[in-house]
């Protein structure tokens, strides 16, 4: 049973942790909060849904042009909403995402209906007992994917120009200005890369849960994930990821019957909010440097 | 090499603070700009390097050549393309990445990729310290450090004008004394033509070929630095000299308050 729900649990926090990615990417480099990444979440999985089962593409290269769509997406959203409000307040960029957020809410509404959809089986459907625990084989292949792509985003941060040129934006703007590093371009990039990382996301969850709208709301579920995390750091948006997405399932599997239900969804904001009471940047988030 | 001919900068549409600025920079020469606060330094500086527009500034009025081009109102990214760094005031450092993360971001117009280890080499050669902070995140450095780094990152963009702003800001003097003689060795050295703002007339006149005092933004009196030093009105004001080597005691400014005679 504790394995079992460890494990669910661990999937779960995967794609979460992918998620909280996103808002921690556009936080660091704008300072904003994207009230849209869970409507970016739903059309990704509308999309690969859609050139799945309408072309009969397979799953893969699906997923791969839903990518280079979620890219593109990133991409128009910046320039279209985002752009003008470079040197506005903060708040009224907030507010645009906020905005945006209802309008690819209804938009995708209008395309796909409200009914859930389901994914055509593409994995395997028979479980796989690993050491007692048996889990299907989606749930592997989300925890795979998650995994590699976290991984290839904290070493792609770390380790190329593009990354160290992000890093150098989000601290500070004007400089990064003045050595002639495109502040738009990068802005740009990390919209693109937010919308991916939502896109792998709804894919995988709706693989899982199947799609239909209410997938948005992961968008707010995935917010304490961030904070919990600290708002602008990567390894704070993994880890965050992780552990509310075991925690949830535990306080599921051992809580919920003895309560009668409810408990899981109230956890995550019971325990984001002891955590930031100890420690108010997150777990990991940016301290303010000052010198003394 | 950079020459301004009349420059008027215009903040929101209202507030006029250069008025009809003109400067030269020569190649190869270490030029500076002095003035008291308020005169319009840093506005010059940002009016150059294009930084000017994401503070709602804008040149109105005459024009900024760069080697014959001219760049005014140049988004900054193409300046720095152009070969114009520039420095600016408070150091300005990315404090959550690590030194040598700082000096990549550095060199971010380059083209010639590959040359760049030799150069985070030779920043290491003018700024030794450096070389064994290499992995410190730079918000813990000491604001000297923080001084180094932002002129090594500079220089690692390879640019052919390096613009200074106040490098002598909240420094200790033996700190700001090595700093300007590591930038006038990058001038011999590496044949990058320095262009630097200060209210340390004293240290800046040091270094300097040429200089230029500025008031209420416009160019009130220039010069090659020897006469510059000579000029009584530099010596009083800038220097704060009356007789050759005595420092100015306040009791004779009560007696004589000397007015400055470029005005009026």
């Amino acid at each position: 049973m504790f394995l079992q729900l460890l494990v669910t649990g661990l999937v779960v926090g995967s794609i979460y942790a992918l998620v909280a990615l996103g808002f921690v990417l556009i936080y660091k480099a704008s300072d904003c909060i994207n009230f849209a990444q869970g409507e970016f979440l739903l059309v990704g999985a509308y999309v690969a849904l859609w050139v799945v089962t309408s072309y009969n593409v397979p799953f893969l290269p699906a997923v791969m042009l839903t990518l280079c769509l979620a890219l593109a997406l990133g991409v128009l959203v910046e320039r279209m909403v985002l752009r003008p409000f470079i040197g506005e307040p903060v708040i009224s960029v907030i507010m645009a995402t906020i905005g945006l957020s209802s309008l690819m809410r209804g938009v995708t509404q209008l395309i796909w209906g409200t009914d859930t959809m389901i994914y055509p089986p593409v994995f395997p459907q028979e479980p796989v007992n690993l050491a007692g625990v048996v889990i299907s084989q989606v749930y592997l292949w989300s925890l795979g994917l998650a995994i590699l792509l976290l991984a290839v985003f904290s070493l792609f941060f770390k380790f190329t120009t593009t990354g160290i040129v992000m890093r150098a934006v989000a601290d500070d703007q004007q400089a990064a200005l003045s050595m002639g590093i495109s502040v738009k371009k990068v802005f740009a990039i990390t919209w693109a890369i937010a919308a991916m990382v939502a896109a792998v996301g709804g894919i995988l969850l709706g693989n899982i849960n199947g799609v239909n709208s209410s997938l948005a709301h992961l968008g707010l579920k995935v917010l304490p994930v961030a904070i919990l995390g600290g708002l602008d750091s990567i390894p704070g948006a993994i880890l965050g990821g992780f552990i509310i997405g075991v925690l949830e399932n535990l306080v599921g599997g051992y809580l919920d019957p003895v309560f009668g239900g409810g408990v899981k969804e109230v956890v995550p904001f019971v325990i984001l909010v002891l955590i930031l009471l100890v420690r108010p940047y997150g777990l990991f988030g940016k301290e303010v440097i000052e010198r003394v | 090499m950079l020459v301004l001919n009349n420059v008027e900068v215009i903040y929101d549409r209202v507030i006029l603070v250069l008025k009809g600025m003109s400067l030269t920079v020569p190649e190869g020469s270490v030029v500076a700009l002095l003035g008291s606060n308020g005169a319009g330094k840093t506005t010059t500086l940002k009016a150059i390097s294009g930084l000017l527009q994401a503070e709602n500034g804008k040149v109105t009025d005459g024009t900024i050549d760069f080697c014959g081009e001219n760049i005014t109102n140049m988004d900054a990214e193409k300046v720095v393309q152009r070969g114009i760094f520039q420095v600016m005031e408070g150091r300005r450092v990315f404090e959550h990445l690590t030194v040598e993360e700082n000096l990549l971001a550095g060199s971010y117009t380059r083209k010639d990729r590959s040359n760049i280890k030799k150069d985070l080499e030779l920043v290491c050669r003018y700024f030794p310290r450096l070389l064994d902070l290499r992995h410190r995140v730079v918000g813990y450095l000491s604001g000297g450090e923080q001084q180094m780094l932002a002129i090594g990152r500079a220089l690692m963009a390879k640019p052919k004008l390096m613009l200074l702003d106040e490098p002598s800001l909240g420094l200790a003097p033996l700190l700001v004394a090595e700093i300007f003689k590591i930038v006038r060795e990058i001038n011999r050295r590496e044949g990058t033509t320095i262009l630097v703002v200060e209210q340390n007339a004293n240290v800046a006149l040091s270094i300097a070929d040429y200089g230029y005092i500025m008031e209420n933004g416009r160019i009130v009196l220039e010069g090659e630095v020897d006469k510059l030093r000579d000029n009584e009105d530099v010596r009083e004001f800038y220097l704060g000299l009356t007789d050759v080597g005595k420092k100015k005691s306040y009791r004779d400014v009560k007696h004589y308050k000397r007015r400055k005679r470029w005005l009026g």
